[in-house]
């Protein structure tokens, strides 16, 4: 445990990206199997202790310290893991530290009472350090500023190959992850994959953010989008999926390589073909058309589907890309005559649960900024633009595909209520409710439409702490209420990207997406919008028109 | 007994006194009559008529605002009594910084006493804490007022900074120390460790390093850490070196001129990581002088007042231990010194 928590602890403390993947590089350098396999598992989110949840530790720190007292450190604190390694009432002079593979090794094998049992002990031996790491490594979500991706960047480091590598074996692959190091430690070969129908890393794409929008060096001129060079679809609002079937093995993968068909039997029992495709997972509607993102997401992160479920919310996947047909790898080819293939392809399967990507014609820029801005149905959410001539490649290149949204929704709100943000942003109050005008009995009221936590800039962000400590009128234990009047109120501008109706919320809306797009402490709060201005934006009203 | 806020009473201009009619540590604007507790700058403020304080704290004060600071002044050692307006006011050490006190105030055969800031760990540049017995009201700072504060121990701290300093040598580290206390604390104690090269501070800490070796606290061979930026190549004489200075300073430009800068901060906020992360800091230094959860409570038990009363800092927290214990307890809520930076 001291190699890994002294590693966690440089980690959340180092601001660079590359002295992140040194620091990892020597870990996994300097620590023997299987330790660095487990400290590997951990960083990438890999290792679940089934048992030993946030609730559990929680609750042995509230047998420890009073409740309240506890509730207080939290609140101030932002961090669960932080908050109990700091108040555990510690045991001095405790005389061994456990290494992390007995740590990991007993929970796998412990039930859920000698698991309470086995932490709350090592919490006892160990220092605030040791326990703060111990905490993030049972409970998950490190939240230290480590991505899987950057954890892989530092593996093909330490062994000297491409990260696409990693990624290509990853999924083949189990925590303690012995023969992944054994390879690049130099000692065997690589490890196949040896898992039936794997996961292909996927090919990602970078927002397309125009000169006159953002004036930054990565902005480009819209100018440079050639209609004989790139291809253009729609972007659907669904979610993006590898849908993989090979020698009878079937597997729908999220784009992080995430195995999620078991929540999908409907689709698996469509994938009736040899090949891997690339598309987006969407439920269709009674009429045939898509529907909204929020029936699918009714269908997400479940464990069991039911037969109700699959009739009400049919799956399928809308397919943009072929990686792979019968024992051919169709990555090294233009995107051209991927496309080619994927054509006769999904005409040739003919299955229910599989449909093409409709190609967007592209004859002038201003055709395109016009669909862009007004897609045929409201699950478009922009355009994906495709060099014709692009090869399959894993990661996030820049320059062969592009995503480019519509622009967002724009409402400008009030600031009601603050709370403290967690993580590197706790101590800042940095989640944001804010509302719109309304007819109220009493006149004119703030009504809430929704929360941002984000879209600001760090210095904007002590702006806006420092707008909530001096305009504080109520607490309610972390959040504390604003001075919002027609005299006196802060006025964010609001980006979203749509409305749906939502009874839990007393607006009656929700919104998706919202970040603060602009702090407009110009702006007198009483010129703030009206819910009317909202209630226009909202889909048709089910009970309304039945 | 008479009712102690006839004697002691939370104003927005601060702790008021209305038979003695002066304030403790006022907050807002100036007053007439001022007791300065110790000398940071949420605590003494320029511009009041009349200040009376420990003679280091008025020193402190001349060399922050110049001799002017105030109308008059009037210097009382610890353990001295004065009368004011019947009300009779006396000092005991408090341990936060040189020249800090905890105000004792009496009247009609009721004592209360206002700590200012504390803390009771060993500092080995100025007074350490004196509890004052009989005690009927004990006014208590609650800075690190919540249970997730336990500063480690501090001798631990400045052997991780040594520690770093030896592991990389190619790299300068710019301990973030607050100008009064802090900065002559951390000197002294990297003196007791063995350290004994030269120190670089900041502009801003060289007037109270001065006035704490005239006081007799010894901080050893110093330097200024001014570049003369027409050189080429100066700064590299700063390599493997420790430089002293208000944190505010390393994140401009001041800070980045130096080679390979590693950047700490010696402050109890550093128990938190992620306040660490915040701050830009890779190595953060658990020291502080205001006394932790433990020390905060232990003092407490120790005076053990009829009645405590919180100011500054997590308020609720010691409230509601006070409420567990069985301790009669309320927090003061004054608004005015700073929260979380001074430090």
């Amino acid at each position: 445990m001291q190699a890994f928590s002294d590693l966690l602890e440089r980690l959340i403390l180092t601001p660079s990206r590359n002295g992140k993947i040194a620091l990892l590089a020597g870990y996994f350098r300097s620590q023997p199997s299987p330790a660095r396999g487990w400290g590997l598992a951990v960083l990438t989110g890999e290792l679940d202790i089934p048992g030993v949840k946030a609730g559990t530790i929680r609750k042995l720190a509230e047998d420890r310290v009073d409740p309240e007292l506890f509730r207080l450190s939290y609140d101030y604190v932002g961090d669960l893991a932080e908050t109990v390694s700091l108040i555990w009432p510690g045991q001095r002079g405790a005389n061994r530290v456990p290494p992390i593979e007995d740590v990991v090794e007993t929970l796998l094998g412990a039930t859920r009472a000698q698991g309470e049992r086995l932490v709350a002990g090592w919490l006892d031996m160990l220092e605030p350090k040791g326990r703060w790491a111990l905490i993030k490594m049972v409970t998950g979500g490190l939240r230290i500023g480590v991505s899987a991706r950057l954890t892989k960047l530092a593996l093909a480091e330490m062994g000297g190959v491409e990260p696409g590598e990693i990624e290509e074996i990853w999924h083949g692959l189990e925590p303690p992850y012995e023969s992944l190091f054994d390879w690049l430690d130099g000692t065997a070969d690589k490890p196949a994959p040896d898992i039936a129908a794997p996961f292909r890393p996927v090919m990602l794409a970078h927002p397309l953010v125009t000169k006159d929008k953002r004036d930054t060096p990565d902005a480009i001129d819209p100018a440079m989008i050639d209609p004989d060079v790139f291809a253009a679809e729609w972007k659907y609002d669904g979610i993006r999926v590898q849908a993989v079937s090979e020698n009878g093995t079937r597997r729908i993968y999220t784009r992080t390589g995430d195995d999620i068909s078991h929540t999908f039997p409907d689709v698996l029992a469509g994938m009736d073909f040899e090949a891997a495709i690339d598309g987006e997972l969407l439920i269709g509607a009674p009429n045939g058309e898509v529907a909204p993102f929020n029936e699918l997401q009714q269908r997400l992160n479940r464990k069991t589907v039911t037969k109700k479920q699959m009739e009400t919310r049919p799956a399928f996947i809308r397919a943009y890309d072929i990686l792979v047909e019968g024992e051919e790898d169709l990555r090294p080819l233009p995107f051209r005559e991927r496309r080619q293939r994927l054509e006769a392809f999904v005409d040739r399967v003919g299955s229910d649960r599989v449909d093409l990507s409709p190609l967007v014609p592209v004859t002038t820029l201003e055709a395109l900024e016009d669909h862009r801005n007004a897609p045929p149905a409201p699950e478009i959410e922009g355009l994906m633009l495709k060099r014709w001539d692009s090869v399959y490649e894993a990661g996030r290149p820049t320059g062969p595909w592009w995503k480019w949204k519509r622009d967002p929704f724009l409402v400008d709100a009030v600031l009601l209520y603050a709370q403290r943000g967690h993580g590197r942003r706790s101590s800042f109050y940095s989640d944001f409710t804010f509302g719109v005008w309304r007819d109220g009995e009493e006149g004119l009221e703030l009504t809430p439409v929704g929360k941002a936590y984000f879209g600001f800039t760090d210095e904007e962000l002590k702006l806006l702490d420092k707008f909530v400590r001096e305009n504080t009128i109520d607490r309610f234990g972390p959040v504390r209420a604003v001075t919002a009047t027609e005299d006196h109120g802060l006025v964010l501008e609001v980006a979203f990207e749509g409305l749906n109706r939502s009874p839990r919320h007393k607006s009656g809306l929700a919104m998706r997406f919202p970040r603060i797009n602009r702090i407009r402490w110009d702006k007198p709060a009483a010129e703030a919008d009206r819910i009317e201005t909202l209630q226009t934006l909202l889909p048709p009203d089910p009970i309304a028109n039945p | 007994m008479i009712r102690p806020d006839l004697l002691l009473k939370p104003t927005p201009k601060g702790l008021y006194c209305p038979p003695g009619d002066f304030y403790i540590d006022p907050v807002r604007g100036a007053v007439d009559r001022a007791v300065v507790t110790h000398g940071h700058a949420d605590h003494a403020r320029a511009g009041h008529e009349h200040v009376l304080a420990t003679p280091e704290t008025l020193a402190i004060m001349a060399a922050r605002y110049g001799e002017g600071f105030a109308g008059s002044t009037q210097a009382l050692e610890y353990g001295e009594a004065v009368e004011i307006n019947g009300v009779t006011v006396w000092f005991s050490p408090a341990g936060h910084v040189l020249g800090s006190a905890q105000a004792v105030v009496e009247w009609k055969g009721l004592r209360m006493v206002c700590t200012g800031d504390y803390k009771r760990r060993r500092d080995p540049t100025c007074r350490a804490f004196e509890p004052v017995a009989d005690t009927h009201v004990f006014i208590s700072e609650a800075t690190f007022g919540l249970p997730v504060f336990k500063h480690p121990d501090t001798d631990g701290e400045i052997a991780k900074l040594l520690d770093s300093v030896r592991m990389f040598p190619e790299r300068t580290h710019l301990v973030g120390v607050y100008a009064l206390g802090k900065a002559q604390r951390v000197i002294k104690l990297l003196r007791e460790a063995g350290y004994h090269e030269t120190l670089y501070i900041h502009g801003a800490l060289e007037k109270l390093c001065q006035l704490y070796e005239d006081h007799g606290v010894a901080l050893g061979p110093l330097e200024s850490a001014t570049l003369e930026t027409s050189e080429r190549g100066a700064q590299e004489r700063f390599r493997g070196k420790i430089i002293l200075g208000p944190p505010s300073a390393f994140h401009d430009k001041w800070g980045r001129r130096f080679p390979d800068p590693l950047p700490c901060f010696a402050s109890g906020w550093m128990g938190v990581r992620q306040r660490a992360k915040q701050s830009g800091v890779e190595l953060p230094l658990i020291i502080s002088d205001h006394a932790d959860w433990d020390e905060l409570t232990d003092t407490v038990r120790e005076v053990d007042p009829e009645e405590l009363w919180i100011t500054h800092g997590r308020e609720d927290a010691l409230v509601r231990w006070a409420e567990l214990e069985g301790r009669k307890a309320r927090p003061l809520r004054l608004v005015g010194y700073e929260e979380d930076n001074f430090e």
